[in-house]
């Protein structure tokens, strides 16, 4: 066998999930390996504004996890697994306590606790934050408190990376298995180009999310899906695919920006939408599932700023699809702005240095990027493929893969958690809670272990031949295939769809995995982005057929699918998950019923609003 | 609409090379990192550069524009002379890898030697209390984005190769004084001086505070004004006040 290195945990990925989950292994005596496709404290983590949901109950003391759970399955539209769901609402305020442990500032209330923002879906004020760069903060800490165990171990052993070493500019391209289960991975490294194999007994995938697969993006250069196509390859299932979060409010305008997040804090903070001819029209969307939780007039909504007891909350703080779809249809019928959005204003709402403290970077990035002033005038705004609910099937407690004994998967990457919808703010808590998880489980997993699984030679060619593949003979380009899929998707697999559409998608995407074999790159494998690229497209190739081949099969609408042909919620499809696997080359997608609910978290909702989603017969079963 | 706009980008492996000039079309609105993402996919699928979020998040896509460090998607086509070329160099105080990427692992290798935060003993999870205006001072030098434009720009480092051993460079330096002014850091009763190994460990005493980090900073931290000087004062006090300095030797620890 060639050179590898071994450690018992590798963790891939090293935004928030990742980073968590290393440090937990870590903190249970494993030597862990994380691995980062880019430099250490620039994974997507970094991006996210708004806050970390967690009911603590700072700012509300109506505030607990039962209200936090309720709202998660609401903005899920009772699709998520109820188990994971109520495990993030009860974990989720000792995470974020735990930060301020290893460093972490967050804004202050005026006694001096952490402070909580309003968000969409959330019925209390619940997200921690810092202005709206929660992101970085908590990317930072992670990084900091990684350093700290670093430090700890450079006492010990006298190197920093005796327990816990982070390979930077790696990247992973196959999961390694002894029979069913896992033996490590193998990779490149990008600045020499070489390869790497590393041999562990447990594997957690942390790679985030897909949304590179689409044109109009606030996500980055990482999110390929790799986390996605790795976990398939090694004989995994992905969960519910369909469903991808267009959030509502990206940039768009100029083109060099489109898609750039703009925080959903604008609304929470008092921000409103309006169309062209200056109505603020999202009194006009509130669906009837959530009818009667919004308010119905302007001056309601407010007054809900001031006095949240007394009235009922703005319809600009829905759930994220509510608003996306909303604003899409006011851009069809005519009603958008010069450049295809509609206008969120905050400057009529909120004194200009009031804005200017927390919302610090969507001041800076109109500004630098944009020439507009928020504090002056409204911005203009439009859905951005923004994150995927679907992901990696896993057990609720573990993170761990059914499937593949050793493979855990934590955060965007997993699925389960968020349902059809993610709230805001329970992205950055979900990488804390289940990040934690894989790492316990995949630690307990090793220790229990009576004997270490053992490398394969043939896999390893086979990987290092698949990887060598784009310096061959062959006539494609890969920006150019990365463009053709960005465009399929963004217009056949988008924000509303069709089967008609979607067909043609399959075609298009059948298509372009032919082509992705004749893919050639140029020069050598030193720090050379076109081949990084060709090996992504794989990657990205598989996901996106995923994704279309679960959502032509739902024929329904719920929370991050919505189809034309199927316009309606259907309670019959509530009960359904639908699962991909991969089969030597072909996908296929089956039908999994999903699990009953447990009776005292049903009792928290009312029967009202539960029949709703639920067909009688489900309910007749709870009784 | 569309420009035509030559772009000079300096290309080789491991310092040994030199400037490239492409042609290439620029749209309004566009940022530097658009016609070097155009020039990838049309002409050099090869050209190495780092970048990740493209919305001056992540602090990956560092480089010299015209000789001066910056973020390439921050750095907009109509800021920069339009009849003239836009000139692409790799960050030139740290090792050259390929094209645009430099090993920025002296970065790294600095964080590491930074003791972290020190939990107050006796206060669990939950029970920190602190006031916003005193969180405020270490929030703003939280806002790094670890672009290492400052740790580039900084002629204590940019022209002084032999002064990487003894100098942390602004990003650390700031680093230092944001856990000394993190109001429920006990460094102190850990046993360790900020302040003192700031000056000892650290070199703040190379900084002469010139101010060419906060002229880089993308995030507009004043990194100067607000982390060294203040930093600086504190050793000062710590190092020249003659009762501190009495109190330190008859083994009473100095008030802050």
């Amino acid at each position: 066998m060639d050179d590898y290195e071994s450690y018992d945990v590798v963790v891939v990925g090293a935004g928030g999930a990742g980073l968590r989950a290393a440090i937990e292994a870590r903190e249970q005596g494993m030597r862990v390996a994380v691995i980062c496709k880019s430099l250490f404290g620039k994974a997507h983590t970094v991006m996210a504004e708004g806050g970390i949901a967690a009911s603590m109950g700072n700012v509300n003391s109506g505030d607990n996890w039962q209200v936090h759970f309720r709202d998660t399955m609401r903005g899920g539209k009772f699709l998520n697994h109820w188990r994971m769901a109520e495990l993030h609402a009860k974990e989720a305020p000792e995470r974020v306590w735990e930060l301020e442990t290893w460093g972490a500032l967050f804004d202050r209330t005026k006694d001096g606790r952490i402070s909580q923002r309003n968000f969409g879906g959330h019925e209390y004020p619940r997200l921690a934050h810092v202005g709206d760069r929660t992101g970085l903060e908590l990317i930072r800490t992670l990084q900091q408190k990684i350093v700290a165990l670093q430090q700890a171990d450079h006492r010990e052993s006298g190197d920093y990376e005796s327990g816990l070493k982070v390979f930077q500019e790696y990247t992973v391209t196959r999961i390694l298995k002894d029979g069913d289960q896992v033996a490590g991975v193998f990779g490149y490294r990008r600045e020499s180009g070489q390869f790497f194999t590393i041999a562990a007994p447990a594997v957690v995938l942390a790679t985030g999310g897909i949304g590179k697969s689409f044109k109009v993006t606030s996500n980055s250069w990482e999110y390929t899906g790799d986390g996605h196509a790795l976990a398939l390859l090694a004989g995994a299932r992905l969960l519910n695919m369909e469903f991808i979060q267009f959030h509502p409010t990206g940039m768009v305008w100029p083109p060099s920006v489109k898609g750039i997040l703009v925080t959903e804090s604008v609304r929470g903070d008092g921000g409103v939408l309006r169309n062209s001819e200056g109505k603020r029209f999202m009194f006009e969307y509130v669906p009837e599932v959530f009818r009667g939780q919004y308010a119905e007039t302007e001056a309601e909504a407010d007054g809900w700023y001031a006095d949240p007891g007394k009235h009922r909350r703005p319809p600009e703080l829905l759930p994220r699809d509510e608003v996306a779809r909303a604003i899409n249809s006011e851009v069809k019928a005519g009603r958008g702005t010069p450049h295809g959005g509609v206008f969120l204003d905050v400057s009529s709402r909120l004194p200009a240095e009031e804005i200017i403290r927390r919302l610090p970077s969507m001041h800076h990035q109109f500004k630098e990027l944009a020439d507009v002033d928020i504090t002056r005038e409204p911005m203009e705004v439009g859905p951005t493929c923004h994150y995927v609910m679907g992901g990696v099937e896993v057990d609720p407690d573990t993170a761990a893969s059914p499937a593949v004994p050793g493979l855990y998967a934590a955060g965007e990457v997993a699925g389960g958690m968020h349902g059809s919808n993610r709230l805001g703010g329970n992205s950055l808590s979900d990488l804390l809670v289940f990040g934690r998880r894989a790492g316990l489980h995949a630690a307990r997993y090793v220790s229990e272990l009576t004997q270490r699984p053992t490398l394969d030679r043939t896999q390893l060619d086979a990987a290092a031949a698949e990887a060598l593949a784009p310096f061959g003979e062959g006539v494609e380009h890969p920006y150019a295939l990365h463009q053709e899929l960005q465009q399929t998707m963004n217009d056949l697999v988008g924000i509303i769809r069709r089967a008609g559409e979607m067909k043609q998608a399959l075609d298009r995407l059948a298509g372009l995995r032919r082509r992705a074999d004749q893919v050639a790159v140029e020069g050598h494998r030193q720090f050379n982005p076109g081949w990084h690229l060709a090996l992504d497209l794989r990657n990205m190739l598989l996901v996106s057929e995923c994704v279309a081949r679960a959502a032509l099969l739902r024929r329904e609408s719920r929370g991050g699918h919505t189809r034309e042909d199927w316009p309606g919620m259907d309670r019959d499809w509530r009960r359904v998950n639908l699962l991909c696997s991969l089969d030597e080359e072909r996908l296929t997608v089956e039908r999994q019923a999903n699990p009953p609910f447990r009776a005292d978290l049903l009792a928290l909702f009312d029967r009202a609003e539960l029949a709703k989603y639920f067909t009688p017969e489900e309910l007749a079963d709870e009784r | 609409m569309s420009d035509e706009r030559e772009l000079r980008v300096w290309r080789g492996e491991g310092g040994e090379g030199g400037f490239v000039s492409y042609r290439l079309a620029a749209d309004e609105g566009e940022v530097v990192l658009d016609l070097v993402h155009r020039l990838q996919a049309t002409q050099a699928p090869d050209l190495a550069v780092r970048w990740n979020c493209k919305a001056g998040k992540c602090g990956s896509c560092s480089a010299e524009v015209n000789g001066r460090p910056r973020l390439l998607c921050m750095t907009r086509l109509s800021a920069l002379p339009p009849d003239q070329p836009v000139v692409l160099t790799p960050l030139r105080a740290f090792p050259h890898v390929r094209d645009l990427v430099t090993d920025v692992g002296f970065n790294y290798a600095k964080a590491r030697e930074v003791p972290a935060f020190v939990p107050p003993a006796g206060l669990a999870p939950g029970e920190y209390r602190m006031r916003q205006e005193d969180v405020a001072r270490s929030q703003e030098f939280r806002k790094c984005i670890e672009c290492f434009l400052c740790q580039d720009t900084c002629h204590a480092v940019r022209d002084h190769e032999e002064n990487k051993g003894a100098f942390a460079g602004p990003r650390f330096l700031m680093r230092v004084a944001e856990l000394d002014m993190h109001p429920l850091d006990a460094a102190a009763a850990d046993g360790l001086d900020r302040r003192a190994s700031a000056q000892e460990v650290h070199g703040l005493g190379y900084c002469n505070i010139t101010k060419c980090c906060t002229e880089v900073c993308p995030e507009h931290i004043r990194i100067t004004d607000n982390a060294l000087i203040p930093l600086k004062e504190r050793v000062a006090d710590r190092k020249y006040d003659p009762l501190v300095w009495l109190g330190s030797k008859i083994g009473r620890r100095p008030r802050d």
